[in-house]
C-alpha cells in the first residue's frame, strides 16, 4: 500500500475487517464443537477438556479479543452512519479500541 | 537535497535529482526548478500555484496532496523527497494523472443540477439557514481536485466505486432545494458502485485540502437510499 | 444484481449488526461469567438444556451472524480477493453452511 495510512478511521477498518475474518474462520469450528454435545453430555466435555492446552486458552483470550474489537468497530460504524455528525469521530475509534482491551482483560482475569 | 520524481507511464520508474533548497520552498517549486533548470522534459500540471484551483495536486511521499501548499520543511524532514502521480488514476506521463474517469464517475453519480424552472419562472428561494442548504453548504467547496480520490482504498480496491468526490458532490445536490432529479441521483449512487461500498476509512475526510468531510457525504447517502423504491422505467 | 438489491444487502447488515450487538453483549457477559472456575460440559448444558429462552437467543445469534458473516465475506471477496460476481454466490454458500451447523449446535444443546 502506497498512500500514508496513519490515521485512526482506517485503523478501525482495519482492525474491523481482519477480525471479522478471524471470526468467520473460527464459527465453523465453534459450531462443530458445541454440535458434539448430540452424542451426550461426555463428548462435549471431552472437546472441553482438549481445549485446556495452553495454545488453545492463547487462541481463546484472541478471539475474544477479536470479537470484542468487532462489536467496538462495528458500533463505531452505526454512529458514524446514522447518528448525527459529530467531527470528533476520531474519539469513537480509540474508544472501540479500548472497549476491546477492556473486553479481553476481563476474560484473562476470569480464565 | 535528492529529489526522487516519476518518469513514463505505468511502467516508468523513479529518476532522482539533486535540487537546492530554499527557505520557505514548496514542493512545487521543486518540480518547477527541475523542469526549468534540470529536465526541461519533466511533464506536470500546475495553475494557480497560490492554493485554489487544485491542479497541481500529486502523491508526495505517499500522500497525496497540493504541492503548491506543501513545504519542503514540512515532508522532506528526513531529507526525502518522493513526488509521483495522483494514485488510482491512469498515468499520462510523469506528474501528469488521467482525470477522466474521475470526472466520468461526478456525472454517473448524477453529480449535476437537474432544473426545475427556466428563466420565465421567479428566481428559487432558498433559505441558507435551512438545515437541508447548510448540509449542502458543507460539501458545496468541492473544487475537483482529486485528492481524496487519490487517497480512497475503496477506490483502489472497486474499479466501479465512484469515489467520495463524485458522491459528495451529489449528496449536495440531494439537498439542493431547486434539484428535480432526486429519484435517479438516489439510484445511481447507490449499491457496490455507489455510497453503499464506503467502509468509512475516512482518508478522504483525513487528506481533503478544503477540510471538507465526504464521509459525513456518503453517510447522507447512505440513510437516504435506506428504503430505495424500484428504478422508474425510462419512457 | 441490480444497486438496489446491492443497497438491501448493506441494509441487511446492518440491521443484523444492530442485532448482533445486542447478542454479542449478551455473549461475551456469559462467557466471561461461566469460564470463572473453568468450563465445563454440564456447567454449560445445566444453562441451556430444556430452556427455551437460550434457544431462541441462540437461533436467533446464529441466523443473525450468518446473514451478516456473509454479506462481510462477499465484501471481502470483491474487494480482495477479485471475485466479481461469484463472491455472492460463495458468500450465500457460507451463509446457509453457518445456518446448519449453526442451529444443529443450537439443538445439541437446548436438546
Amino acid at each position: 500500500m502506497s498512500v500514508a495510512r496513519n490515521h485512526p478511521a482506517w485503523w478501525a477498518f482495519m482492525v474491523h475487517r481482519v477480525t471479522g475474518i478471524a471470526l468467520a474462520l473460527f464459527l465453523p469450528a465453534h459450531f462443530w464443537l458445541l454440535a458434539s454435545a448430540l452424542e451426550g453430555e461426555a463428548a462435549l466435555e471431552n472437546k472441553l477438556r482438549w481445549t485446556e492446552q495452553p495454545l488453545v486458552i492463547a487462541g481463546e483470550w484472541l478471539l475474544v479479543i477479536a470479537l470484542a474489537a468487532h462489536l467496538a468497530g462495528g458500533l463505531r460504524v452505526l454512529a458514524l452512519e446514522f447518528l448525527p455528525w459529530r467531527d470528533w469521530q476520531k474519539t469513537l475509534a480509540a474508544l472501540a479500541a479500548g472497549f476491546a482491551l477492556a473486553a479481553g482483560l476481563a476474560f484473562a482475569l476470569a480464565r | 537535497m535528492e529529489v526522487k520524481v516519476w518518469r513514463g507511464d505505468a511502467t516508468g520508474r523513479f529518476e532522482s535529482f539533486e535540487v537546492p533548497r530554499q527557505p520557505s520552498q514548496t514542493v512545487l517549486d521543486v518540480v518547477t526548478h527541475i523542469q526549468r533548470h534540470l529536465d526541461p522534459t519533466l511533464s506536470y500540471r500546475f495553475a494557480c500555484r497560490v492554493g485554489m484551483c487544485g491542479s497541481c495536486a500529486m502523491t508526495v511521499n505517499g500522500t497525496p496532496r497540493w504541492t503548491c501548499r506543501t513545504h519542503v520543511d514540512k515532508v522532506a524532514a528526513a531529507g526525502r523527497l518522493e513526488i509521483a502521480p495522483l494514485a488510482n488514476l491512469p498515468v499520462v506521463k510523469d506528474l501528469v494523472a488521467d482525470m477522466r474517469e474521475f470526472f466520468d464517475k461526478w456525472a454517473r453519480a448524477k453529480g449535476q443540477l437537474t432544473p426545475t424552472r427556466t428563466r420565465a419562472d421567479e428566481f428559487a428561494v432558498v433559505d441558507p439557514g435551512s438545515p437541508a442548504r447548510r448540509e449542502a453548504d458543507a460539501g458545496i467547496e468541492c473544487i475537483g481536485c482529486g485528492v481524496c480520490y487519490a487517497a480512497c482504498d475503496v477506490v483502489k480496491w472497486n474499479r466501479d466505486y465512484l469515489g467520495p468526490a463524485a458522491l459528495n458532490r451529489a449528496w449536495t445536490l440531494v439537498n439542493d432545494a431547486r434539484d428535480g432529479g432526486q429519484s435517479a441521483r438516489l439510484h445511481a449512487v447507490a449499491g457496490d458502485a455507489g455510497c453503499h461500498s464506503c467502509h468509512t476509512m475516512m482518508s478522504c475526510t483525513e487528506h481533503c485540502p478544503k477540510h471538507l468531510s465526504p464521509t459525513r457525504a456518503i453517510a447522507g447517502l447512505k440513510r437516504a437510499t435506506w428504503s430505495l423504491p424500484p428504478e422508474k422505467e425510462k419512457s | 444484481m441490480s444497486a438496489r438489491f446491492q443497497a438491501r444487502l448493506w441494509v441487511a447488515q446492518r440491521v443484523t449488526a444492530m442485532i448482533l450487538a445486542f447478542c454479542v453483549v449478551v455473549h461475551l457477559a456469559t462467557i466471561i461469567l461461566a469460564v470463572r472456575g473453568g468450563l465445563t460440559a454440564a456447567e454449560i448444558l445445566a444453562r441451556t438444556q430444556g430452556s427455551m429462552a437460550w434457544g431462541a437467543f441462540y437461533a436467533t445469534f446464529v441466523v443473525a451472524v450468518a446473514i451478516h458473516g456473509g454479506i462481510g465475506l462477499r465484501t471481502i471477496g470483491i474487494e480482495w480477493l477479485g471475485m466479481g460476481r461469484a463472491a455472492g454466490w460463495v458468500a450465500a454458500l457460507v451463509s446457509a453452511s453457518l445456518v446448519v451447523l449453526g442451529l444443529r449446535a443450537v439443538v445439541a444443546v437446548v436438546a
